[in-house]
């Protein structure tokens, strides 16, 4: 329900920075006008009455009155559509807002008391402060290492908590440049309010200088290293081709039906490889011993999920065999969910290469 | 009233006590309160406290309303100011908003408004105060030796794992408070089930009566949920058994829907009862029966078991799924029906009515306007999308403000108005009563509405500072401080001429405004078994008759109890009540 | 207090008499009808409070079946259904001491049946402990730093963390400790009752506490029917390894 209401902007309003924005104001507007139009209405019926049926006289005795079934039903059923008319408005932004789409930038987010760590797929690191370009689809993948928090950006209208123990997305399209607020918004703790920052919107072209000025390796060039330090590779081999080792193959698997022992079959995404790697046996693939011991408290989950970006760039690697550059938007043949970053992958997978 | 000096000269001795013997003066000395079975002098041990813990809730309000003022955190520091919201929550929740109207109200007016002696087991009754200040003490310690910072929502795993500080006993006071809560509605069901007057059918019990059986069902159903709830955040946090801990398996998600299954419903606790308050306020002072009395006493039913199902809507930013979300969602938008229905009955009642602007009804007509911003903007909050934005905002405390002091606290305010010529058998001062609603009303609004904007704009809950380069929230904060000042001085007025009345407040007639209520057929203040005969109902509810009919004269005539010579014995016309030959 | 003498209005004659009568009920029927309903409410109450740990139990054991299975499977069924038996067998007794009362049996034939309902009650706790105590020697108490069953040699099956082992046990001592203290307040409840009635206090005419106290037993047996099958023939039924 896209009103071309959006170009307004309504006084006591956030920014509207994003495509979510003008949609939920839109709401929040009908919503304003039901609740003025009800209270008006009953505030000035009451008025009218208190005053012209005050009591003149004490001996007042009014004539009373049996109720009526066909107000009751009245006033029972047309609040009720008005009702439904918001649950399905409201219903509908939220589907938005929940879907994320398949082709978005990835940035990955791990709340700590009382800091947001992001992490971009490129690798750049920053803490409470967060850079995306604009008109780019983003989406968050995020959790945290100890308590729950809630990701919120006003200007966005967007917000999602992080639990811990499990991934939790939240998207946006940022609309506007500029600069904006980004609070933890579900209780943390002892400094709750001081966990926040900004949120950076700039243009595409600045982004790529942002970027390029960050000099750190990428995501999945992180994960690389982590999947040498622990020994990973020893069992997981990264390449395809050749026989599996004691643990199944990595590259290609991103995105893939993975048969479990079991006989069942699950799909190979962030929340399998991060169960994988905490609580191995869980889900075992068919084939393997359950040999492999658990990394609980091992790796930390900003390692998790440099892991799981390493992961999945080998699935990127050998499936499309290179990253196109997509400015903010789609495009449906591409697999790659980083429309910005050129090199990643192919980096990260010549460190790992180097030393089978 | 125009009856006052007969009144007066009727009513007490040549040393200003009362003539008759009622449940005050029955019996002296502090052990005849402590001990009593008396759900009248019960009623006053909860006013008591309950009043106390609703004071130093208020001051944590104060204190997070000056913090607010200015966006720096300057006045305190943020473990400090995180411990006074959660110490202003759980006080005013679970110490003073769950048990006030029913536990104070309902407790002295349930046995007078269905005319029978006493609650059913007046033993238990006793017992759950006793619970309660068991559980209020412990509280009220734990908050001493250091409180507690985890919000009133304790949510896992900063409760359970990442909190150093007392949160075991705190919750071991609300675990124990739970119990009174669980007894009280426990006795109320059962009272209202069997201890009716005869003829006192059920579709001639006040609203009051309907409301606060409503709320007794929550009370069963919905506390021993949040009782093991809290035992499970206990045990969690001293035994590390790990239900709520991922690290071992337990899902912290699971927390919110145990807490919230009892915490949405409790919102009903607070609030239904109060509803009850105006059902009886609108009528006794627009003189007229409740208009669709049938629908608005099967409102509160619909309300109290809808309002089970709708725990979900707190947690549609948590990670449940997108379906749960939308069921939530819309049963949220039923259970708006029948409060809206409520609301349309309460104003056609008002119409063509014989209405007077006494206290009371001030506070009810408030309540009808708050209630009714504090309803919408719920609807604001059941819309998913919407929802998103201004979930944990100040938009939320705003909404909940708005039910929970607009609602509950105005209701409970109109009913202590109402019901204290009855309970003390003194009336308040009108004038001061008027000043001070309109004060409390102002205040209030000047509080809790710039928190919508505020909410709106961004502004998180539970924030002990704010941005400083946004003026407008720091203009928004101020305002809502000033408001808050406003409004605590509007609750300190009562708070005064209250007292100020016990002594010198005039002495109040047996049906003072007058209304139809059993409790106004009985003298002000009511003799310890509440009738010196038991009343046969054979009217409707909410039945006005001519004026010179309702007005009980005499509030000291009980047999052993005559009136002083020279003036009428007890008036009450035969078909009104039948006396026994007993 | 002052006007103990104003009876109901039409009632007041017939029972008025009774001692057992409370001051604010119009008749024993009126206060027969209280209590019994009141005992209803607080079962009510009960079942919302078993309720949570009932819902704990469901979520964890769609979570983790296999684990559930397994720490099951420890579990002794053969102990659990004598318990059953032991619990079945009081429920019986009680509901002979209400009938007893009921019909004004001897004051003797009362006690005697509430003492046996006493008595396989104590058994059934009894058993209960030395449950206990074999889950402490085997380190299965779930509490951190005591719950090691792999050091006590059971070992963790495929796929089975012991967070998960350890969570069916949080959950098993939290409901049938949950259980096992409603059995002991039963038990203090009943000690009163049992005086009153070797007094003879108890006639057809009143013995509401015997018989809303056999309301309260009733009900505690009955989450047991629920527990033994939950708890113990999980892993029985469909491991099949014990």
């Amino acid at each position: 329900m896209q009103l071309p209401l959006p170009q307004i902007r309504v006084p006591f309003t956030p920014e509207q920075a994003s495509t979510f924005a003008g949609e939920v104001d839109a709401l929040y507007l009908y919503l304003v006008a039901i609740t003025i139009f009800f209270s008006l209405t009953i505030t000035t019926l009451i008025i009218y009455f208190a005053i012209r049926y005050r009591r003149r006289d004490p001996g007042e005795l009014p004539r009373p009155r049996a109720g009526s079934l066909p107000l009751e039903v009245m006033w029972s059923v047309i609040p009720l559509m008005i009702a439904m008319t918001i649950f399905v408005w409201g219903a509908s932004v939220y589907f938005r807002l929940y879907r994320a789409p398949q082709e978005a930038m990835e940035i990955y987010v791990v709340g700590k008391q009382w800091m947001w760590k992001f992490q971009h797929t490129t690798g750049q690191r920053e803490i409470n402060e967060l850079h995306v370009p604009l008109g780019a689809r983003i989406k968050l993948t995020m959790t945290t290492e100890d308590v729950i928090h809630s990701l919120y950006v006003p200007a966005f209208r967007v917000k999602t908590d992080v639990v811990p123990g499990k991934y939790t997305q939240m998207w946006f399209e940022p609309t506007k440049a500029g600069r904006y607020y980004l609070f933890c918004a579900e209780y943390c703790g002892t400094n709750h309010s001081g966990m926040g920052g900004y949120v950076y919107v700039m243009e595409p072209t600045e982004f790529q200088t942002w970027l390029a000025g960050g000099g750190s390796e990428s995501a999945a060039a992180q994960g690389g290293k982590v999947f040498q330090e622990r020994g990973c590779a020893s069992c997981h081999r990264v390449e395809l081709g050749g026989p599996a080792g004691r643990g199944p193959v990595l590259a290609g698997l991103f995105g893939e039906k993975q048969t479990l022992q079991n006989g069942e079959s699950v799909t190979v995404d962030e929340a399998y490889i991060r169960e994988s790697i905490l609580n191995p046996q869980a889900k075992l693939a068919a084939g393997f011993q359950p040999i492999m011991p658990t990394y609980q408290g091992q790796v930390s989950e900003e390692q998790v999920l440099q892991l799981i970006a390493y992961i999945r760039s080998l699935s990127t690697e050998t499936q499309s065999g290179g990253a196109g550059t997509v400015t903010g938007g789609v495009s449906p043949t591409t697999q790659r969910s980083n429309p910005l970053a050129p090199t990643a992958p192919r980096g990260a997978n010549a460190n790992t290469n180097a030393n089978p | 009233m125009s009856t006052a000096i007969t009144t007066e000269e009727r009513a007490q001795d040549w040393r200003g006590r009362f003539r008759h013997t009622n449940y005050l003066n029955a019996d002296y000395g502090i052990k005849s309160w402590l001990l009593t079975k008396d759900h009248k002098r019960i009623a006053l041990l909860y006013l008591i406290t309950v009043t106390f813990f609703f004071f130093l809730g208020g001051a944590y309000a104060v204190a997070i309303r000056l913090e607010l003022m200015t966006p720096l955190g300057d006045l305190m520091q943020s473990h400090t100011y995180n411990k006074v919201f959660t110490h202003h929550g759980i006080l005013m929740v679970f110490f003073f908003l769950i048990p006030s109207i029913p536990a104070i109200l309902g407790n002295f007016l349930i046995p007078l408004m269905i005319g029978a002696k006493d609650l059913a087991f007046p033993r238990i009754n006793l017992l759950s105060w006793y619970i309660y200040m068991l559980g209020g003490g412990i509280t009220f310690w734990a908050l001493l030796i250091g409180g507690v910072d985890t919000g009133w929502t304790f949510y896992v795993p900063y409760s359970t794992h990442f909190s150093n500080t007392y949160v075991v006993a705190a919750g071991l006071g609300i675990f124990i408070n739970g119990f009174s809560s669980i007894l009280t509605g426990l006795n109320f069901i059962v009272t209202i089930h069997t201890m009716r007057a005869p003829g006192m059918t059920w579709f001639r019990l006040p609203l009051f009566i309907w409301a606060n059986y409503a709320t007794s069902l929550i009370f069963i159903l919905g506390t021993p949920v949040i009782a093991i709830t809290i035992l499970l955040i206990a045990l969690e946090r001293v035994a590390r058994v790990g239900i709520f801990d991922p690290a071992l398996g337990g899902d912290p998600v699971l927390f919110q829907h145990l807490f919230w299954f009892y915490s949405h419903p409790a919102v009903y606790i607070m609030l239904l009862p109060s509803m009850g308050v105006i059902s009886e306020l609108i009528a006794t002072f627009s003189r007229k029966n409740i208009f669709g009395y049938t629908f608005v006493a099967f409102s509160s039913i619909a309300i109290a078991v809808f309002g089970f199902l709708v725990w979900g809507h707190h947690m549609f930013t948590s990670s449940q799924s997108v379906y749960a979300g939308l069921i939530f969602s819309v049963i949220s938008y039923a259970v708006a029906i029948p409060s809206a229905v409520k609301v349309f009955n309460w104003t056609a009642t008002l119409y063509k009515g014989s209405i007077s602007w006494d206290t009371p009804m001030l506070y009810a007509l408030f309540f009808i306007g708050l209630f009714l911003i504090g309803g919408m903007t719920g609807l604001f909050l059941a819309a998913l999308g919407l929802d998103i934005h201004v979930h944990d905002t100040y938009f939320v405390v705003a909404h909940f403000h708005y039910i929970m002091v607009g609602g509950a606290l105005m209701g409970y305010m109109g009913g202590l108005h109402y019901w204290w010529p009855k309970i003390t058998g003194r009336m308040y001062p009108e004038v001061w009563g008027r000043f001070a609603a309109l004060v409390i009303f102002v205040g209030f609004n000047l509080t809790f509405f710039p928190q919508f904007l505020l909410g709106y704009m961004g502004m998180p809950r539970r924030y002990h500072a704010y941005p400083v380069d946004e003026p407008l929230w720091q203009v928004l904060h101020v305002m809502s401080t000033a408001g808050a000042s406003v409004l605590g001085l509007g609750l300190l007025i009562p708070g005064i001429y209250f007292i100020w009345s016990m002594r010198y407040g005039r002495f109040a007639p047996a049906n003072p405004w007058p209304a139809t209520g059993l409790e106004w057929r009985t003298p002000s203040p009511p003799p310890t078994e509440n009738f010196a005969v038991t009343p046969i109902v054979t009217w409707e509810a909410y039945e006005f008759r001519p004026i010179e009919e309702m007005v009980v004269e005499g509030p000291g005539e009980t047999p052993d109890q005559p009136a002083a010579p020279g003036h009428p014995t007890q008036r009450i016309t035969p078909d009104t009540i039948k006396h026994d030959k007993e | 207090m002052a006007t103990h003498t104003a009876v109901g209005a039409e009632h007041g004659g017939e029972h008025a008499a009774h001692a057992a009568l409370a001051h604010h009920f119009d008749n024993l029927e009126q206060q027969r009808e209280a209590g019994t309903l009141g005992m209803w409410v607080f079962i009510a109450q009960e079942v919302m409070f078993f309720g949570g740990l009932f819902l704990a139990y469901l979520v964890y054991r769609m979570k983790y079946p296999d684990a559930f299975m397994a720490a099951s499977n420890h579990l002794d069924w053969g102990l659990g259904a004598f318990n059953t038996v032991v619990l079945i067998t009081s429920s019986l007794t009680m509901a002979l001491a209400v009938w007893a009362t009921q019909v004004g049996r001897a004051a003797k034939t009362q006690v005697l049946f509430m003492v046996l309902t006493v008595v396989l009650g104590l058994v059934f706790l009894g058993v209960k402990a030395y449950e206990y105590n074999e889950k402490y020697h085997s380190g299965l108490i779930p509490i951190a730093g005591w719950f090691d069953p792999v050091g006590h040699g059971i070992p963790m099956p495929e796929g089975v963390t012991v967070g998960q082992y350890q969570m069916f046990y949080w959950i098993y001592f939290a409901m049938t400790g949950l259980h096992a203290t409603h059995m002991i307040v039963g038990v203090g409840i009943i000690i009163p009752i049992m005086i009153a009635a070797w007094r003879g206090r108890y006639s057809p005419e009143y013995h509401a506490p015997v018989e809303n106290f056999g309301l309260y037993w009733h009900f505690v047996d009955i989450v047991w029917i629920f527990l033994f099958p939950l708890l113990y023939l999980l892993g029985a039924h469909f491991g099949g390894a014990h």
